[in-house]
């Protein structure tokens, strides 16, 4: 049983369409990430995954009774609302206070729970809000480019906590992204958006696609390859002769991959 | 005890502090103000309209208030530039209220009454429309409190939980045209809005949480009541101004401490 489909769907702005006949749907316990370039669309399919906005063609079908964990792009908190993170995480449903404690520890920010949200730095906000969506124990973490405005190691350090979550929540993961590197090679499926779907399967089918390549350029691939080489030995050999002529371009294209984005 | 004036108007006061404390915050932390002021200054529109048709005054202000508010909130919904449009709104409403009220025929002298308040001439009858109208809302947000500050910290995280942001706008739109009718016999169309915003805005500085701000501002709006009674009574000052003179003095102060607070 899927737990969120979308068939068909189309997503207008007036006269202009930002989504056509986008077709997707997401398994319990996979990881799922979305990707695309600036203006693809990506947001707006996860906000109408979540019924926030309207379809103009098509249909989003979710489990019934589905209990979704959303970490938004980010939170912007009107400094005239004075909330501490712990006040923040009982929203909308109480918690108890031990579950509060237990989730902030839980995504590294134990001592968060008194301050105020405006005082969180950015990295801290976003696993605030991770923590928030962990405690209504979702089986989907809804996340939309939640890692957007942290540094690389901040980045890596919030996917690794996602990647744990996953495995001991059993949560499926629909993510939004453009940090290609990180996210591809986390993810079981990878879905390259442009206003519709231009590819998707494993992480490694989509880099190698026309599609992807047409997209993101070749820098990309070798920004992929950086990670798998790191996370899956078995495919060190597999690079190296296809792309590139010089070795070091590994390490260099996944700055400029994530900064071209 | 109804029967002193002073005890009639300080309770008028204390009512409508209830209720402009908790929705008084909503305003502040949605940005709400001139929303506010475009219902309060509908609310003038609302008494010619009753005056000329022999209704209540509060009916006819609530239900212009009403209209008015809805009407805003569906432009917002269309994505018009609400600054200009609330402010074309609230001081067209205001103008034709007052060309309106020039119509019917002895009400220009006692004007003043429904622009500033006529709090000293509070009946028995007006305090139960205040404490009734001021309990009717305070039960509603009391109620949705939770699913309201969800809506007003994100919508999309709102969404994501199952809550209609929309409705809940909707809820609070309610909620301020009726206090608008409450509160035109205290502080009058033109210091609805101030009655709102000030409290609030003093609470901000001290409080640590969405409870304490909205406890807070009901507090100080009944502080600065009593303390704007006792000095339009001493000084002979207009009472509805007196009032909100109280109010800002309590910002002020509040803002003093604040700024002590955080190190620059």
């Amino acid at each position: 049983m899927n737990l969120l489909s979308a068939s068909h769907v189309c997503v207008r702005f007036g006269e202009t369409e930002v989504l056509h006949d986008v077709s997707l749907k997401v398994d319990p316990g996979e990881i799922v990430t979305i990707v695309g370039p600036n203006g693809s669309g990506k947001s707006t399919l996860l906000r109408a995954l979540l019924g926030i906005v309207p379809v103009a063609a098509g249909e989003v079908a979710r489990k019934s009774g589905l209990r979704i964990g959303y970490v938004p792009q980010r939170l912007q908190i009107d400094r005239s609302l004075p909330m501490t993170a712990r006040r923040f995480l009982s929203l909308p449903q109480r918690q108890r206070p031990e579950a509060i404690a237990k989730a902030l520890k839980r995504v590294g920010v134990p001592e968060a729970g008194e301050r105020m949200l405006t005082d969180l730095s950015g990295g801290q906000l976003q696993r605030v809000l991770l923590a928030r969506a962990l405690l209504t124990e979702p089986e989907i973490l809804l996340l939309d480019e939640p890692t957007q405005g942290l540094d690389q190691p901040g980045e890596a350090g919030f996917y690794r906590l996602i990647e744990e979550a996953r495995k001991e929540t059993g949560a499926a993961v629909l993510m939004v992204s453009h940090d290609l590197h990180v996210v591809m090679a986390a993810s079981d499926r990878v879905i390259c958006l442009n206003g519709h779907i231009c590819c998707e399967g494993t992480p490694h089918v989509v880099s190698n696609a026309p599609e992807y390549r047409a997209l993101f350029g070749l820098g990309t691939h070798g920004a992929l390859a950086l990670y798998q080489h790191v996370h899956d030995h078995e495919h060190t050999h597999d690079h190296g002769h296809d792309h590139s002529h010089e070795p070091h371009h590994h390490h260099i294209h996944p700055k400029k991959a994530s900064s071209d984005a | 005890m109804l029967d002193d004036f002073l005890m009639r108007a300080a309770l008028a006061g204390i009512g409508l502090a209830l209720a402009t404390g908790p929705l008084g915050s909503f305003v502040v932390w949605r940005r709400m103000a001139y929303f506010g002021d475009a219902t309060a200054h509908a609310a003038i529109l609302g008494v010619a309209l009753a005056l000329a048709t022999n209704l209540p005054v509060g009916l006819g202000t609530l239900v212009v208030a009403l209209a008015m508010a809805v009407t805003v909130s569906v432009l917002a919904g269309k994505g018009w530039a609400m600054d200009t449009t609330l402010g074309t709104l609230a001081h067209s409403a205001l103008a034709f209220g007052l060309v309106a009220i020039s119509f019917v025929h002895g009400v220009r002298t006692d004007l003043s009454a429904y622009l500033f308040g006529d709090i000293l001439a509070v009946s028995k009858t007006d305090l139960a429309f205040i404490w009734g109208g001021a309990a009717l809302v305070l039960a509603v947000l009391a109620w949705r409190w939770s699913r309201l500050l969800t809506a007003t910290l994100n919508e999309d995280l709102a969404f994501s939980a199952g809550i209609d942001p929309r409705r809940e706008r909707l809820i609070l739109t309610l909620a301020l045209a009726v206090v608008v009718a409450v509160a035109l016999k205290v502080v009058g169309a033109l210091l609805i809005a101030a009655m709102l915003i000030i409290p609030a805005a003093a609470a901000r500085g001290v409080a640590r949480s969405p409870e304490a701000m909205a406890v807070l501002a009901s507090v100080i709006g009944a502080v600065a009541s009593i303390g704007g009674l006792a000095l339009s009574l001493w000084q002979d000052t207009p009472a509805g101004p007196s009032i909100v003179v109280c109010a800002a003095l309590a910002f002020a102060l509040s803002a003093t401490v604040g700024l002590r607070r955080t190190p620059a």
